[in-house]
């Protein structure tokens, strides 16, 4: 299981790549793995803005149903295309080809709650 | 050992569309006796596209190829938990079929229609005795459709107070239809833990003045009774909340504890589980729902009553939550539970619940220390294993798909989910003890595979027309019907 | 007992196994003060030859289409059931299984709820359909929440020439969810008014609710409707609660609808005092995460062989519990049987034909007591299958008069709506054959004699 030095992460098992201002969220490898085959992932739109620790959107398997929250609040200025015909994506590629939205950081204070790799790695190992 | 599962010549079968041949025929009308007219021709279409054209033959051979490849209780051991799938006696679907019952218009007047509506009443008053409830409605169409008019009754009662309040408890052993009928009345859901058998103390620690009710199921889907349940409803009561019941499991119960007696205010009954009427391959059900007399003001209508006139039915009641849907109910099945209650009689009702329990203990010994039993209290009519002690990187649903090959319909799996792999055996009570030898035998061999051969169970089924499904690529392209 | 194979012995032996002396032992786990201390009080059980004579007295105690001339409607149709349809749905691989939880031993009841999903969308000209509800009223209910969840709004304008029990049962689902519904009425001739439906359109209406045909039996103007509807972002939902008028109309689809609920008991379900019946539920596409109930897919097994199986199941309450889409579980899977052997059955010519016939008597019957003095025909609108009648005198009188004739005339409408003391609504199948509209007209013409 992957756990790529630089991203943060959340407790709820998101990933944010923080680049010029921007963060990039997808779900972590773990989340990908505990869900199984990804069949749907439900986005928001662009121009949405997002509030930290609230929900944004849905992915599913077969079997079960997750929420996916926001790590950070900002304006939604990108979305995965891809995303609604390859679900699978999210499996195949939690990391990279797999992410879900890009949000425009309204706050830089936020990103001091989230996790190192590190910490995630030990949160993770905790709840299994 | 000679297995119940075979296999045997089994015939493939198209879609009915593929099959269509134009200008067949599959029906015969008189001929029209009035004058042919049609609507103006803005408003009628030319045909239904894709419509079948079939003989009456191509539709017999259709549906009787696909009904071979189905597994009902009528083929063998179904025992799938909380599911109750007992055998359904036949003479119930004889007189569901009798024309003065299955023909009656439900807008026939009311001294028109007493037989039917006398049988509704004398089933009311059946349930209200097995059960110790004051009142009964039989409108409900299924078990959720109960919950649903159960949680409006209560919710119609706090209203009523002044405070509609916000909050209804449901243990996690609940099932999922718990909190989606509690969420459709408005509450907000608080689940609670339980371990095994929900505490009193714990149901006192969440219980405030914003909670409406508490829902349980008693016995409780892992099988155990909740023995507590009568200091659980004095605390609920005491802080002014009403406790739910989900009747799923009362197969356990008739003739031996009433929940009406335990302090429950509201439960629903499952035609289709306790009282022996098909369940049709997912339905129709009938799920009439049970309440205390403070609530009878708030029942659905019509509410039928008894009087000197006959049997009517009343519409005139102002606390009502109205009605749940057209008409009177799912008649046709009243019918047949009742037919069952009649043929049982009290003692055999009784009898029936002491065979269920008999038999689920009894698989229950033969299984236990094979199979990891995570919840050692004394079980009633089902019993819950985990896949924990299976060996061969063999799971629940492995299990599940061997025991199809040897002839069973396999338990109910994952269910509930405070058991990690949960394997929910409910017999019933109209299993012999030679089924029940040969099921566990089965169960048995099965373990010895996981560990020897584990193969087996990751392929199987194998003797089945057709193997396990790819419900992933179903999901994720969806094809809901035939487009040709 | 029959039902039950328990010997003694097998009662020993198992005890002996389980470890316990008697079978009340089993039971330990229950509290004494809970235990019902005495044998319940219900009738003595009956032998099977004694039970079948006690239903039949029953049976006899009701009037049906074997003792009565029967023109009732409104929900509820008297149509040709073919044997076919019983003996097939009694195949017992059918109606004793359960919910097809394990696909490879249920392919027969999944094939056949595909083919109904199927069925159902040709019929109502929509995109997808789901296995079935309870009957068309919570289907109709069902509808108008999908509606609400759909557009995330909360006002719901419902036409007043809707079924009655329809509206009633929408009213309740809606209870205690914060839906404002508000009642459209309809015109003269029967039909929804429009002028009334475009004033209360606004950017917070999620959903427009009316039947087709309505429960005068009155065609309304679907298109118009969908046009109005769409235009202020508002769903069309549409109501069938006789779906053989399906077989001659324009589809709800072709015309429309966004979201088609309906009542399929007319497919080959007996009339059985009001259920069990069939809600059928179709939808758009793009709307199809948020439907209630069960829905079957299409797919391939690990040797590449056609198959189906239960499908996008996480909408459903026994995963995503409090936020499901719905709390229904069981549905109507039987009766979504009858029909889909029915509708085989009546293929593309059958349908058609059937709702000709339908609609050509009832035009007959209607034309006929439109001609008897004092009798008139309220509503001009174009009708299918019912129409309302205005009597001389109060309709009960009317009706009461015709049972001593042993005609069941129709159902009296004062119970529904205020102000139509005097009207009732008449029903003419393809069951009802000319001499019987004759005999029908002609107690109507004696009347007041």
């Amino acid at each position: 299981m992957e756990f790529p030095e630089e991203l943060k992460y959340t407790e709820e098992h998101e990933w944010v790549l923080i680049e010029d201002g921007v963060a990039t969220v997808g779900i972590t490898d773990f989340a990908q793995d505990a869900l199984g085959d990804v069949v749907f992932v439900e986005l928001p739109e662009v121009g949405t803005v997002l509030e930290a620790g609230k929900s944004f959107g849905v992915v599913e398997s077969v079997k079960a149903v997750s929420d996916v929250y926001a790590p950070v609040s900002g304006e939604v200025i990108e979305i995965n295309e891809e995303l609604p015909d390859t679900p699978e994506l999210v499996n195949t590629s939690p990391y990279e080809d797999g992410w879900m939205v890009k949000i425009k950081l309204a706050d830089n204070v936020e990103l001091d709650d989230l996790m190192d790799a590190d910490a995630y790695q030990e949160f993770v190992e905790d709840e299994e | 050992m000679t297995t119940l599962g075979t296999s045997g010549l089994i015939l493939n079968e198209k879609l009915m569309f593929e099959h269509s041949d134009p200008g067949r025929k599959g029906y015969s009308l008189p001929p029209l006796d009035v004058p042919a007219v049609t609507l103006p021709a803005p408003l009628v279409r030319n045909e239904v596209p894709g419509f079948p054209e079939l003989s009456e033959v191509d539709v017999v051979r259709h549906f009787t190829r696909l009904s071979t490849w189905n597994y009902g209780v009528d083929s063998g051991f179904y025992p799938l938990g909380s599911c109750t799938m007992k055998y359904n006696p036949k003479i119930n679907e004889t007189v569901a079929r009798l024309p003065g019952l299955a023909g009656v218009h439900p807008a026939t007047p009311e001294h028109l229609s007493q037989g039917a509506l006398k049988l509704m009443y004398e089933l009311q008053t059946a349930l209200a005795e097995i059960s110790g409830f004051s009142a009964i409605t039989l409108q409900p169409a299924a078990g959720a459709h109960g919950e649903l008019a159960g949680m409006l009754m209560i919710r119609a009662w706090h209203e009523a107070l002044g405070n509609p309040r916000a909050k209804v408890l449901i243990p996690d052993t609940a099932h999922g239809t718990n909190p989606a009928s509690a969420a459709l009345c408005g509450y907000e859901v608080v689940p609670i833990a339980s371990d095994g058998v929900l505490s009193a103390q714990t149901v006192a620690e969440h219980m405030d003045g914003e909670v409406a009710a508490l829902m349980v199921t008693n016995p409780n889907t892992l099988g155990l009774f909740e023995s507590e349940i009568r200091e659980i409803c004095d605390i609920v009561h005491a802080k002014g909340g009403l406790v739910y019941c989900d009747g799923a499991n009362l197969n356990a119960l008739m003739g031996i504890a009433r929940p009406g007696d335990m302090g429950i205010d509201v439960m629903h009954f499952n035609l289709h589980k306790t009282f022996a009427t098909p369940h049709g391959g997912g339905g129709p059900g009938s799920g009439p729902v049970g309440v205390t007399k403070a609530l009878t003001p708030f029942l659905p209508v019509p509410v039928l009553t008894s009087g000197e006139s006959g049997y009517r039915l009343d519409y005139d009641r102002p606390q009502s939550i109205g009605r749940l849907r057209s008409f009177f109910g799912n008649f046709g099945i009243m019918v047949r539970a009742y037919a069952y209650i009649r043929t049982m009689g009290a003692a055999g009702l009784k009898h029936a619940s002491e065979m269920a329990v008999l038999n689920a203990n009894y698989v229950r010994a033969r299984l236990e220390g094979t199979f990891h039993l995570p919840y050692p209290n004394r079980s009633l009519h089902e019993v819950v294993f985990s896949d924990r002690d299976l060996a061969g990187d063999c799971h629940t649903l492995d299990l599940a798909k061997r025991l199809i090959d040897y002839g069973y319909h396999p338990p109910t799996i994952y269910f509930p989910l405070v058991v990690k792999g949960a394997i929910m055996i409910e017999p019933t009570e109209t299993e012999s003890q030679e089924t029940l030898d040969e099921f566990c035998e089965a169960m048995l061999a099965i373990a010895v595979e996981a560990r020897d051969t584990p193969g087996l169970l990751h392929a199987a089924p194998v003797r089945t027309r057709i193997r396990r499904l790819d419900e992933t690529a179903a999901a994720r392209k969806p094809r809901l019907k035939w487009e040709g | 007992m029959r039902y039950i194979p328990h010997t003694e012995e097998d009662i020993r032996q198992m005890l002996d196994a389980i470890g316990v002396e008697t079978v009340g032992d089993l039971f330990t786990g229950i509290p004494a003060d809970v235990r019902l201390q005495r044998p319940m009080n219900l009738p003595p059980a009956l032998a099977e030859g004694d039970l079948l004579r006690e239903f039949k007295q029953l049976a006899r105690q009701n009037a049906t289409v074997e003792s009565h001339l029967s023109f009732l409607g409104g929900g509820a149709y008297n149509h040709f059931i073919p044997a076919v349809v019983d003996q097939m749905i009694s195949r017992s691989e059918f109606y004793t299984a359960y919910t097809p939880y394990q696909p490879e031993i249920s392919q027969g009841t999944l094939q056949a709820i595909f083919e109904y999903q199927t069925l159902v969308c040709q019929l109502t000209g929509m995109d997808v359909a789901n296995a079935s509800m309870y009957d068309g009223a919570s289907a109709c209910a069902e509808a108008v929440l999908m509606a609400v969840r759909a557009s995330r709004r909360k006002k719901v304008l419902i036409s007043a020439a809707l079924h009655p029990e329809y509206r009633e049962t929408v009213e309740t689902y809606c209870r205690y969810l914060d839906i404002e519904l508000v009642t459209i009425p309809f015109a003269a001739d029967g039909r929804t008014d429009l002028s009334a439906l475009e004033r209360a359109l606004g950017k917070d209406v999620a959903a427009v609710v009316t039947g087709y045909p309505n429960f005068f039996g009155v065609i309304e103007d679907l298109a118009a409707q969908a046009g109005m509807a769409q235009g202020s972002g508002a769903r069309l939902v549409t109501a069938v609660a006789e779906p053989i008028a399906l077989g001659l109309l324009k589809s709800p689809g072709e015309l429309g609808a966004d979201i088609v609920a309906g009542e399929g008991q007319s497919f080959g379900i007996p009339v059985s005092f009001g259920g069990p019946y069939l809600g059928f539920f179709a939808a758009r596409q793009q709307d199809v995460r948020s439907m209630p109930g069960r829905l079957v897919g299409e797919t391939i097994d690990k040797e590449e062989r056609r198959g189906f199986v239960l499908t996008l199941s996480t909408r459903e309450q026994h995963i995503r519990r409090e936020k499901a889409t719905s709390n229904i579980c069981s549905n109507e899977g039987l009766c979504a049987l009858m029909a889909t052997v029915y509708l085989s059955l009546m293929g593309k010519a059958g349908i058609r034909e059937v709702a000709v016939q339908n609609h050509s008597k009832a035009d007959y019957a209607r034309r006929a007591i439109a001609a008897l003095k004092g009798y008139a025909i309220p509503f001009a609108a174009p009708v299918f299958n019912e129409f309302v009648v205005e009597a001389p005198e109060p309709a009960a009188a009317v009706l009461g008069r015709l049972e001593q004739q042993n005609i069941l005339g129709g159902i009296p409408l004062e119970r529904y709506f205020g102000g139509m003391a005097n009207r009732f609504l008449v029903c003419v199948t393809e069951q009802n054959s000319k001499a019987e509209i004759d005999a029908l007209v002609a107690a109507l013409a004696g009347g007041g004699q």
